[in-house]
């Protein structure tokens, strides 16, 4: 049990704990705010690892800006303090959905537990050595996520503006 | 690294965190006041009211600590903390003179970047955790606002590392050159304006409009975990001003850097800070759809177009 193994595990507990009770609190904004903490998690495990871009972007892109914009939506919408009664749904559903992720996380360890290796290992990986993957070998997918989420963005803009010339023109 | 200096590095960050912000806060109240053809706090400490900030201290420190009873405690207790650490965190990462920075990683410019929009959650938090309809309305207008001022805000960061080839903000000090002054020049137009309307400073202070929305997030706060909000707002002051000077004004850079480098950089972020004050006295406070326009027609064609500029640049150059 090296220092590593220790800080690994223990950002490792925390994005658990995090994202369990992401899902489980009958609080919203509460959700979205142990979504930040098991992102932080995340990041800290990253950081562990010595991804030290990735974890930053992780937590610049995540916490800094679509958990903002998912706190900005449930604001706008309903976000009452304490728990949120409305959406209260039957036992099945909740023993279906434990059940799904129940299984998920069971097909995830399947594939990856035979791969860990022993005691965590450091690896110093350079920025430019990401930047080299990414727009090296890694450039095509890049760029085609980057027009996907394009097509999505322009077909959001159409979506909203389509519908308000259509009643403009019904009245 | 031994244990004795990390905990020299954290107790210099701490004391340069306690003490910077209310250095600038000071400077603020008297320049203020004196453009306003007023004198600003006297009596304080004696000489020109300098412990002015000091006593404020003390008031706050004696305060109730109120929650609200509709108030979600925890959230509302923990959200001046989530704003204010973030920025102890960046203010580490800023390089004073070369190979002189608390921690001093390969990729310090996103790290504070990174940081510095964690500590926007604080005010999300609080806005929403007071019960309050001030509070959230200000909180709205808060998120709205940095959603739109972190994209040209990022873009500018990444234009001056482009030009310097590096994410480490000593490694963009030492490719900096004066060249730079014209060259980033919209870059670091867009890296103002945006940084202003992070840390929500007027012309940017509509989340906390005060004529109409009370104090807008921090409504309900009193005591020590409202002066940790003012705390983080002037924190974050010192960590944009000196974030600039490091980016665009070349950071310690001067005569006789070898000796004075780390006066040369916190003069340039005072001189920053100044700029920052100013513009709280000289403009007035903009409109929700206003600042709206301004991101996305003004800031956000500037950054794209400073990005490409530093592009070709930097092809037309190695």
């Amino acid at each position: 049990m090296t220092g590593l193994d220790l800080a690994f595990a223990a950002c490792g507990a925390l994005a658990v704990v995090g994202g369990l009770l992401a899902v489980t609190t009958r609080h919203v904004v509460h959700a979205a705010l142990w979504l930040v903490v098991a992102l932080l998690g995340v990041a800290g495990c990253l950081l562990v690892l010595g991804h030290e871009l990735v974890a930053l972007v992780l937590v610049l892109v995540y916490v800094g800006a679509i958990v903002v914009l998912v706190l900005f939506a449930l604001m706008l919408t309903r976000a009452p303090i304490g728990p949120d009664l409305v959406h209260d749904v039957p036992w099945w559903r909740r023993m279906l959905a434990g059940a799904a992720g129940a299984a998920t996380t069971a097909l995830l360890l399947a594939a990856l537990l035979p791969l860990a290796g022993g005691a965590v290992e450091r690896r110093e990986i350079s920025n430019q050595a990401v930047a080299t993957e990414i727009f090296g070998t890694w450039v095509w997918p890049f760029e085609a996520l980057s027009v996907l989420l394009l097509a999505a963005l322009i077909a959001a803009l159409a979506v909203s503006r389509g519908r308000r010339a259509e009643e403009v023109s019904g009245e | 690294m031994s244990v004795l200096e990390v905990v020299v590095r954290s107790v210099a960050v701490l004391a340069a965190f306690l003490v910077f912000p209310l250095l600038v806060g000071q400077t603020e109240h008297k320049l203020m006041a004196h453009m306003q053809g007023r004198l600003g706090p006297m009596y304080a400490g004696g000489f020109h009211g300098w412990a002015q900030l000091v006593a404020d201290g003390v008031k706050f420190a004696q305060k109730e600590d109120i929650t609200p009873r509709a108030a979600d405690r925890w959230i509302f207790r923990v959200a001046p903390f989530v704003a204010l650490v973030p920025y102890l965190l960046a203010m580490a990462a800023l390089p004073l003179q070369s190979g002189v920075a608390a921690v001093d990683v390969p990729g310090s410019a996103v790290l504070v970047l990174a940081s510095t929009s964690v500590g926007a959650l604080g005010t999300l938090m609080a806005g929403w955790a007071s019960a309050n309809k001030y509070a959230l309305l200000g909180a709205l207008r808060s998120a709205a606002q940095l959603v739109s001022y972190e994209l040209p805000l990022v873009l500018a960061v990444a234009s001056a590392c482009l030009a310097a080839g590096t994410l480490s903000l000593s490694g963009v000090v030492e490719a900096w050159t004066p060249w730079w002054l014209i060259w980033q020049l919209p870059g670091a137009i867009v890296f103002l304006v945006a940084a202003l309307a992070e840390l929500q400073r007027p012309p940017f202070d509509m989340p906390i409009a005060d004529a109409e929305l009370v104090m807008g997030p921090w409504t309900e706060y009193t005591g020590l975990r409202f002066a940790f909000f003012l705390l983080a707002e002037y924190a974050g002051i010192v960590v944009f001003s000196l974030l600039f000077a490091v980016l665009y004004l070349g950071g310690w850079r001067g005569p006789f850097d070898e000796q004075l480098g780390w006066l040369w950089t916190l003069l340039k972020g005072f001189g920053v800070a100044i700029l920052v004050i100013w513009f709280r006295v000289a403009w007035p406070r903009m409109r929700e759809d206003q600042l709206q326009r301004l991101a996305w027609l003004r800031l956000l064609p500037m950054a794209l177009i400073q990005l490409a500029l530093t592009g070709i640049g930097v092809v037309m150059t190695q």
